[in-house]
């Protein structure tokens, strides 16, 4: 069974480390139960990365057979979190895309250090991935039609919003408004960058700002919440979509379950603040399913030119 | 404001309580002895004024926090009813119910009607419990946009008295969209026709302050805070531990002096020295002055032009650089 996962440890920047620890523990007990003799020098090394466990089935499958499914469990249709590429890839026609914006940084402006110095954590990441921040912006077409796609990456500190992923956010929608296009962004944060303080906080109005832009210019505005989607995010742009749309099975809310737990010191039904959740309490428009989600895309295009 | 023996200190107020203690010996001493010892008291007393002034100009950002919660503190209603008159206070969503942490209505202030919103901490026991610690849920948001609209409406400016932890993170907050609640009134604040005044007047946090927090003029009171998260649940979730809230504080830059730096905010509500709850009547008449430069600042602007500028103002909120 997948185990709880805390989501604020992520917006902390943390290197894996919550993640790692039950699984990585598990694994290291059983080789002691089992006895394996071999010692580590003559051990047979497997490429990295060549089969994937789903987290909620334990299903075993090869990596390329999952990225052949677009990363949804063949068993239990579990949606595996990924990122800007993958999203930009599944959505646009023949894989084909143009990427913007992606000539801004964040930087430490604040001088801000917790654990670590904010700047020293955005040098790390720009260092270990290609990305920049935690928002790619792209543009391309769905089924001949154009689309304008923001897509969060949760790898670069558990996707939070910052000053960067607003003023990207903006300069879509002013995209948008030039070359008449719907805009679709795809959320999968934690909430604001802490590291950024206020300056986080603003970026709602601003990105609430743009929208109000967006909808003035009568531009349809697609939100697609994947898990997980908490704090700052669904407090603007990810509740503020002409549809609210979400995968299957993802974590959506405001306050983190842990928060909430240690508020109500009560536990949380199962269920709750996932997608499914979410569409009974009527905050969804629907769940859509990654493997149709170019073609709803498409028709939601249709419906809203026709 | 509560008077001596009913004011509460704080612990690095704890130097004017005895001053004040001495005050009460000398007091009692001189009822008992006969003796006139009203200079020794008078020197006391001023001594109690320096003591404030000495206390706010050295306040770490943390004690900031602690001040902006203090319980003696003016809160929304405080603000309401010393600086209007005919307060006439609204209730409810008209969906769900009515959030006592949100609280709105028509005033006059200066003769002119305007709609006053805030959150509302309660100042007993009792009352907080009732008051929710000024943490609305849901229909607290809703209720503050329908007052919005209302003043829309009839085009009377709003005034909103921002004062909260945080919006409440409860489970029944999340079956009712908070996120989506609070995200609401961003957009649609961002969009009101009408001129909007938001002042923070002790605790800023997070969207549950934003919520109500999207104006033409935003002001902080001098020893209010605002930024995206409690200084207590930055530290939980960064440092990984309670006890680094006073690091926290200071790292996020919360001040009002801070916020006005970085043009986040325009201007900041200078209080009485030691704080808005030495003298209620002082704070409440800075922040009305201040509330009526704001207005007259913006109410000329053509409405449409003042939404333009107000997306304008948020537009240009952020630091980034560019390769």
């Amino acid at each position: 069974m997948k185990k709880d996962e805390d989501f604020d440890s992520n917006l902390a920047g943390g290197e894996d480390e919550n993640n790692l620890t039950g699984e990585a523990k598990e694994r290291w007990f059983r080789r002691l139960r089992k006895g394996i003799l071999t010692s580590t020098a003559d051990k047979k090394e497997t490429p990295e990365g060549l089969w994937s466990k789903c987290p909620e089935c334990n299903y075993i499958c090869t990596t390329t057979e999952l990225k052949e499914n677009l990363f949804v469990c063949p068993k239990c249709n579990y949606h595996h979190r990924i990122g800007s590429e993958d999203y930009f890839e599944i959505i646009f026609d023949n894989k084909d895309f143009t990427v913007h914006y992606d000539n801004i940084r964040s930087k430490d402006f604040l001088g801000f250090t917790d654990l670590k110095p904010y700047q020293k954590r955005l040098d790390e990441i720009h260092a270990k991935t290609d990305l920049k921040d935690s928002m790619r912006v792209a543009s391309g077409n769905v089924h001949g039609q154009g689309l304008v796609v923001a897509a969060m990456d949760f790898e670069f500190i558990g996707g939070s919003l910052g000053s960067v992923m607003g003023e990207k956010f903006s300069r879509a929608v002013d995209y948008c408004i030039e070359h008449k296009l719907p805009y679709l962004v795809i959320s999968k944060s934690g909430g604001a960058r802490m590291m950024e303080s206020a300056f986080s906080l603003m970026q709602l109005a601003k990105t609430s700002g743009k929208l109000s832009q967006l909808s003035d210019a009568g531009l349809p505005f697609i939100s697609l919440l994947t898990d997980p989607t908490f704090g700052g995010i669904s407090a603007s742009f990810g509740m503020l979509g002409d549809l609210n749309i979400a995968e299957p099975g993802a974590l959506i809310g405001f306050a983190g379950p842990r928060v909430i737990k240690e508020t109500i010191k009560k536990d949380l039904p199962p269920g709750f603040q996932r997608s499914e959740f979410l569409l009974d309490h009527g905050f969804l428009d629907f769940i859509v399913d990654r493997k149709v989600l170019r073609d709803k895309l498409a028709q939601i295009i249709t419906l809203f030119k026709g | 404001m509560p008077q001596y023996p009913n004011r509460q200190f704080l612990d690095f107020e704890q130097p004017i309580k005895t001053l004040y203690e001495e005050i009460d010996k000398l007091k009692q001493t001189s009822e008992k002895s006969k003796i006139d010892m009203s200079d020794s008291i008078q020197k006391l007393e001023d001594a109690i004024v320096d003591k404030r002034r000495d206390i706010t100009a050295s306040l770490t950002p943390w004690q900031r926090v602690q001040l902006s919660r203090h319980p003696d503190r003016p809160y929304t209603l405080k603000y309401i009813g010393k600086m209007t008159n005919e307060f006439m206070e609204l209730h409810g969503d008209r969906n769900f119910k009515d959030d006592k942490a949100m609280v709105g209505g028509f005033a006059k202030l200066d003769g002119e009607t305007i709609m006053f919103i805030g959150q509302q901490k309660g100042i007993n026991t009792k009352m907080r419990q009732q008051r929710n610690f000024g943490m609305a849920n849901p229909e607290g948001y809703r209720k503050a946009l329908r007052l919005m609209k209302l003043a829309e409406k009839f085009n009377k400016p709003i005034v909103t008295l921002i004062d909260t932890p945080g919006a409440y993170p409860g489970l029944e907050a999340e079956e009712r969209g908070q996120g989506e609640a609070i995200a609401r009134n961003i957009y649609e604040m961002v969009r009101l026709k009408v001129p909007v005044i938001c002042v923070i007047i002790g605790e800023g946090a997070s969207g549950g302050a934003l919520g109500i927090g999207v104006g033409d003029k935003v002001l902080m009171m001098e020893n209010a805070w605002y930024t995206v998260i409690s200084p207590e649940n930055c530290s939980t979730i960064l440092w990984r531990s309670w006890d680094k809230k006073e690091v926290a504080a200071e790292q996020m830059k919360l001040t009002a002096r801070d916020m006005k730096g970085f043009g986040l905010i325009d201007e900041i509500v200078p209080e009485p020295i030691g704080g808005a709850h030495w003298d209620y009547d002082e704070s409440a008449n800075n922040l009305k002055n201040s509330i009526l430069n704001a207005l007259r600042e913006i109410r000329n602007t053509d409405p449409h032009k003042r939404v333009e500028e107000r997306i304008e103002k948020f537009s240009k909120m952020g630091f980034w650089e560019e390769e």
